[in-house]
């Protein structure tokens, strides 16, 4: 495959060490008003104080359910969202409170693919346009023209490049995503974020798309932060994963001790939960049946926000928050009585039925 | 499933026994004319499927899965599709039934879940109002104990204080909650068969477990059957008994589920099982998907409609390239629709698949 003629930026010596993404205390509270006067009544607290840092290279993994903050999350990192609270150090730069006009350049180096590939792209303009909005925006100048730097990318993605006329309708859902997928690497970024990028997919157009972020990957040396619901698709991809639950990290460590030996009660609901494709595993599953739905993030319940649905709680869940704690090499989970520590590894046992305690 | 082995294959003449299954599809065809073409949504599909037992049908976009399902309910009638073949739904015909015959069937004999229940549910009526309007079509009650029903049907779903939300309207309910008020109302007049048309899809993993295991407990209380579409090969090898893959309009293999999963025969079947990451299996480092895309269905491919996309198409050329593959048994109760001869599927199944999964 030709690369396109984006010259590359000089390779820092030390940049090797720090982590390319630093985030503390980040948080996102959208405000409920009420009144003519539009006085705040309220507050959705979509991420409330989440810390994790992705070094170079890496792919970390943002898993949660519906209402978690994981999309509010990657919207924050790249900069189409503003904080509320806390800090976002990109490449050794704090960007989470620079203006439009400042963050415009830095907007080469953190890009995202989105989750749907039908309203993700302009359905006005051409591929070639679309693909080349980046140069164009960001006045970028290539050696042989930007047509030529397009086509370049559309055959990188595994597009054909002599589809640059046409439109995103001519195109099928997968081949969108790849769309989306050039879009985002023209400028050669350093980060991506993809949120959700291949649940719109059918599942064998899924593993296609996995495999090309995978390739990209090595080749360009890319870092990501792949935000999904689809625990399949994260362990697959993922180096390190974080699981949230209602604006929180509950747990986060590398993938192979977060799937294996989870520590958070809800990390091992979740992970029970999966249907697998093994019908002997059928009748001998032990699945953790939660109840009920998860809280609002408007009224989220005090000190663990799982105590309410948590087979484990305990009185002290209910009025000590606990803290992100590492319970393993590498591995953090908040949870006061935590799963797995001691206990030996997680293994399917006979069916069980858990309500929350009272 | 076992059917005498001329019953499989998808040109026998379709009315020379009497039905004995409660559903029994037969050559089953949907065609819609449109100004581009002949879309073949459906092209011949033949099952059967017994009360109390689960049938998963598999397959994705532009499979025809979906149509076949609205098929069955007679939604396509007095559209523009056209529709042959047969339908038994416990002994009685429905493809030649008339339009009217066939809605006082709905809802009472057969009822269907939806995928999107957002959509699906009417926004401007409360849940508890289109429960009662589904059971007092079907029902000479009064209104008072119809509403008695819904909230009694609001409660075995497991809709918390049923009284208070059976007046609350769809877009007050979370995801998982409307979609256990669409089984409440899909299941209020105790239906024999359910179709629930990728029920999961739209929810959040630990609610799919949770509507997964309400269908099984619900299947086991009324003795329904019960056909779920789906494209999660992981809901399937949860809920059902057998297993139908569809590609292109058509079935490429059928079978029983631990058949299908064990010692799968058709390329397609290898290729949904190959492309999937598993949490039960150890991480691979590449996925091995199916390359291409499904083909559209105007334009289905000559022959085998999967030989664009066959890795082992070479091997049964020229004939995958020109002549439909019939569907034939292999083992019994397992046929599939492939030219590839059965020695030399089960050897690449057992040296070539299988060893990646």
């Amino acid at each position: 495959m030709t690369v396109s003629d984006v010259s590359p930026r000089p390779a820092d010596a030390g940049a090797a060490q720090t982590p390319l993404l630093e985030v503390t205390g980040l948080t996102k509270h959208f405000p409920i008003t009420r009144g003519v006067r539009r006085r705040q009544v309220g507050a959705v607290k979509a991420v409330d104080g989440i810390d994790f840092t992705v070094a170079r290279g890496e792919t970390l993994g943002l898993v949660g359910e519906s209402g978690c903050g994981k999309t509010t999350t990657g919207r924050m990192l790249t900069r189409l969202e503003e904080p509320t609270g806390g800090r976002i150090i990109f490449d050794g730069r704090d960007i989470t409170h620079l203006s439009t006009a400042r963050m415009r350049p830095l907007r080469r180096e953190v890009q995202m693919v989105f989750q749907d590939p039908y309203s993700s792209l302009n359905p006005r303009h051409t591929v070639g346009t679309i693909v080349g909005a980046p140069f164009r925006l960001q006045k970028v100048q290539t050696e042989h023209g930007t047509k030529r730097a397009v086509q370049d990318l559309l055959e990188l993605v595994g597009l054909n490049p002599e589809h640059y006329n046409r439109y995103p309708h001519e195109f099928s859902g997968g081949q969108r995503q790849r769309i989306g997928i050039a879009r985002a690497l023209a400028l050669r970024p350093k980060l991506i974020v993809a949120d959700e990028p291949v649940s719109a997919l059918d599942v064998s157009i899924q593993a296609q798309v996995i495999n090309l972020l995978e390739d990209l990957q090595g080749e360009f040396g890319l870092t990501y932060v792949v935000i999904a619901h689809d625990l399949s698709v994260v362990r697959h991809i993922a180096d390190r994963v974080a699981v949230m639950y209602l604006g929180h990290i509950v747990e986060i460590g590398p993938r192979q001790g977060v799937y294996e030996r989870p520590q958070h009660p809800y990390t091992v609901a979740l992970l029970s939960a999966v249907p697998v494709p093994d019908v002997t595993r059928r009748d001998n599953r032990e699945r953790i049946r939660l109840q009920g739905d998860p809280p609002s993030p408007i009224d989220p319940p005090p000190a663990c926000p799982f105590h309410t649905r948590c087979w484990k709680a305990q009185e002290v869940c209910r009025t000590v928050t606990p803290p992100l704690v590492e319970m393993a090499p590498g591995q953090r989970a908040a949870c006061h009585f935590p799963e797995n520590a001691p206990d030996g590894p997680y293994e399917p046992g006979t069916d069980s039925i858990v309500a929350p305690a009272s | 499933m076992n059917r005498p082995v001329e019953q499989w294959a998808s040109m026998v003449p379709v009315d020379d026994y009497a039905p004995t299954a409660f559903l029994d599809v037969r050559d089953l065809r949907i065609h819609f004319p449109t100004d581009d073409g002949l879309v073949k949504s459906v092209d011949g599909l033949s099952f059967t499927l017994e009360r109390g037992r689960t049938l998963g049908i598999v397959g994705e976009s532009g499979s025809g899965k979906s149509v076949t399902s609205l098929g069955i309910l007679g939604l396509h009638k007095g559209q523009h599709a056209r529709v042959s073949g047969q339908v038994w739904l416990d002994g009685e015909e429905l493809v030649a039934a008339s339009p009217e015959h066939v809605r006082r069937l709905r809802g009472k004999k057969m009822a269907m879940i939806f995928q999107d229940p957002l959509s699906a549910l009417h926004p401007f009526y409360s849940i508890g109002d289109q429960i009662v309007e589904a059971y007092r079509v079907h029902n000479e009650v009064s209104k008072k104990q119809a509403r008695t029903h819904a909230i009694d049907m609001l409660g075995r779903v497991g809709i918390p204080r049923p009284s208070e939300r059976v007046d609350d309207y769809p877009h007050q309910f979370s995801g998982g909650m409307r979609q256990r008020a669409m089984i409440a109302m899909a299941l209020s007049c105790d239906p024999e068969l359910l179709i629930a048309d990728e029920p999961t899809t739209a929810l959040d993993v630990t609610v799919q477990a949770q509507i997964l295991d309400l269908v099984r407990d619900l299947q086991a209380e009324f003795n329904s059957a019960v056909m779920i579409i789906t494209h999660d090969l992981g809901v399937v090898a949860e809920l059902a008994d057998d297993i139908l893959v569809m590609y292109a309009g058509k079935a490429v293999e059928q079978g029983s589920a631990r058949e299908v999963f064990t010692a799968a025969e058709h390329p397609y079947t290898w290729g949904l099982l190959s492309s999937m990451p598993r949490l039960d299996r150890d991480r691979q480092d590449r996925l091995v998907p199916i390359a291409g895309s499904p083909p559209s269905l105007i334009n289905v491919p000559e022959g085998c409609a999967f030989h664009p996309r066959c890795r082992f198409c070479e091997l049964s050329a020229p004939l995958s390239l020109t002549e439909v593959p019939v569907m034939t048994e292999t083992t019994p109760g397992h046929g599939v629709a492939c030219h590839l001869e059965p020695a030399q599927r089960r050897r690449l199944w057992t040296e070539e698949v299988q060893p990646l999964l």
